[in-house]
């Protein structure tokens, strides 16, 4: 029985650091992969290559689909020296960003290479996010109005 | 005939784009605009772009806003020219807009709805007087919002969820087989419309357009009687899947801003007494272009509710054919282009009626004496 990809660690975890990679900003994934000290040789499977995706949304928010508009989307396939092959399918246009997502995405299914990319890219992009986000629901959760009931007396009994 | 096309005005033509880029960049002395500070401070233009143009890349649509001179149309018109040179990879997975991480989301109908009502960075409750202090020159960048020791919880249930058990409002359907959703980008406008096909039709149509639909809506020409349920805005993951993976994986986050409308159904023979809802969903923070959406999808929806369809916004073929500001602005901009040869003609044609015109007026005077 072949193994189902999403519904196994491995896949889950995948799907997780790619999810990472996707949502990073260009700059942060370019500034992470140039501090690596010692960082693999890759060639392209697939060079970037920038088209378009298009958006699904649902009907009445929980219907069925319908077609929302399109955004860009850049991708890339890497092959490092090793072996190893990866995939990056980023929102936007900057190759770079895709072909390093590729990149990492070689280096996290090699056991050798994990750990240099682990903490360094991938945890490092993660954290930047969930800081982003938590600023944003911090701010958000300033904005929230608090309810309060004006009783209306007539003076004096 | 249309137009034919003629030959010459080629100088012309180029000195005419010359004036124009000249005239884009204004007096030298005042600093050129950076696409950057489009997309950081114009950011509600470029959002306006990126949904009438239909494709969501905020550098594309702040270029296309600076190429167009601020003006909106010109730049969605660039931007859906540019999506036609890219591949399409395929399509997403529907976004779950219940899963958003949400800015914004605010009830005017349910005050107590679960999460609260989060306002958001909005116009509204500004008092709309012109601040001065922003055309100071070399202004101080503004404090930070405040933050609230709590961040907010997500996922924020959304109207609908919230009064599911009581089955007051209506429930969005989901096919056992779903039909791939009608794609007006690869198949012709057919009628009569599914609302898959009028919702896409829908959000890339002109803000201004849906807006006076909405607005005559409300002023009693097939008025829904709308409350607003819910709006919301923020940025929500956008799934795909690669061909190499067989798998979906999240490929980025969209901002959007999504709207339902309540409107009351007193009941038919099948149907018991409730909300019916209408919908609206775009790229970027486009409050008012969403909230006009969701009044006309449900004036759409007149069939299924069984409700007389007599005024514009019940009229899928004139909502429809009408909404889309590139074809429109087409047309009508079509009519600048040389039409010499049809002119001729219409002269020749006027000329012989009125030569006939005279002589019958003659002869009639010619038998009266």
């Amino acid at each position: 029985m072949p193994v189902d990809p999403v519904n196994n660690a491995a896949g889950n975890e995948r799907r997780q650091w790619l999810s990472i990679l996707a949502k990073a900003q260009p700059g942060e994934v370019s500034a992470a992969w140039d501090d690596l000290s010692d960082p693999p040789a890759y060639s392209a499977l697939r060079a970037p290559e920038t088209g378009l995706v298009l958006v699904r949304g649902r009907m009445g928010g929980a219907g069925d689909a319908f077609n929302v508009g399109e955004m860009t989307v850049t991708r890339a396939a890497v092959r490092l020296e090793s072996g190893e092959t990866g995939i990056g399918y980023v929102a936007g246009r900057d190759r770079r960003h895709a072909e390093l997502a590729a990149a990492v995405d070689a280096m996290m299914q090699a056991p050798t290479l994990r750990p240099v990319v682990e903490g360094a890219v991938v945890a490092k992009l993660a954290r930047a996010q969930a800081q982003r986000r938590d600023t944003a629901a911090r701010k958000a959760a300033a904005t929230k109005v608090d309810f309060f009931t004006m009783v209306r007396t007539r003076g004096p009994q | 005939m249309a137009y034919v096309s003629v030959k010459g005005g080629e100088k012309a033509i180029t000195h005419a784009h010359q004036w124009l880029a000249e005239d884009r960049r204004g007096d030298p002395g005042v600093s050129e605009l950076e696409v950057a500070q489009v997309r950081e401070q114009l950011s509600l233009a470029v959002d306006r772009v990126m949904s009438e143009g239909s494709c969501y890349d905020r550098d594309l649509a702040a270029l296309a806003v600076k190429q167009a001179r601020g003006d909106l149309p010109e730049a969605i018109f660039l931007l859906r020219a540019y999506r036609t040179t890219l591949p399409r990879f395929g399509a997403s997975l529907p976004v779950e807009t219940e899963a958003m991480a949400v800015r914004r989301r605010v009830s005017a109908a349910f005050k107590d709805i679960p999460g609260g009502q989060v306002l958001g960075p909005t116009f509204d409750y500004t008092h709309r007087l012109l601040d001065f202090a922003l055309a100071a020159e070399g202004g101080v960048a503004p404090e930070p919002a405040p933050q609230a020791e709590e961040p907010q919880a997500y996922p924020m249930p959304n109207i609908a969820s919230v009064f599911r058990h009581e089955d007051l409002l209506e429930h969005d359907v989901r096919a056992e087989e779903p039909p791939e959703p009608y794609d007006l980008t690869r198949q012709p406008m057919k009628f009569p419309a599914d609302r898959d096909q009028r919702l896409q039709a829908l959000a890339r149509g002109d803000e201004g357009f849906l807006l006076s639909l909405a607005y005559s809506s409300q002023r009693g020409w097939g008025s829904t009687h709308p409350l607003c349920g819910e709006i919301r805005m923020g940025e929500v993951a956008v799934e795909f899947v690669p061909d190499e993976l067989g798998f979906a994986i999240e490929i980025g986050e969209v901002t959007l801003t999504e709207c339902t409308m309540l409107s009351g159904f007193a009941g038919s023979a099948e149907r018991p007494p409730q909300y019916t809802r209408g919908y609206g969903l775009t790229f970027g923070h486009c409050e008012r272009k969403a909230m006009s959406m969701a009044i006309v999808d449900r004036a759409l929806r007149h069939r299924e509710v069984g409700e007389q369809a007599d005024a514009p916004v019940q009229d899928e073929e004139f909502v429809l054919y009408h909404s889309d500001n590139v074809e429109a602005s087409g047309f009508v901009q079509h009519l600048k282009l040389p039409h010499y040869v049809d002119f001729q003609a219409d002269l020749q044609l006027i000329r012989r009626l009125r030569k006939e015109h005279f002589e019958r007026r003659a002869a009639l005077k010619e038998a009266a004496e």
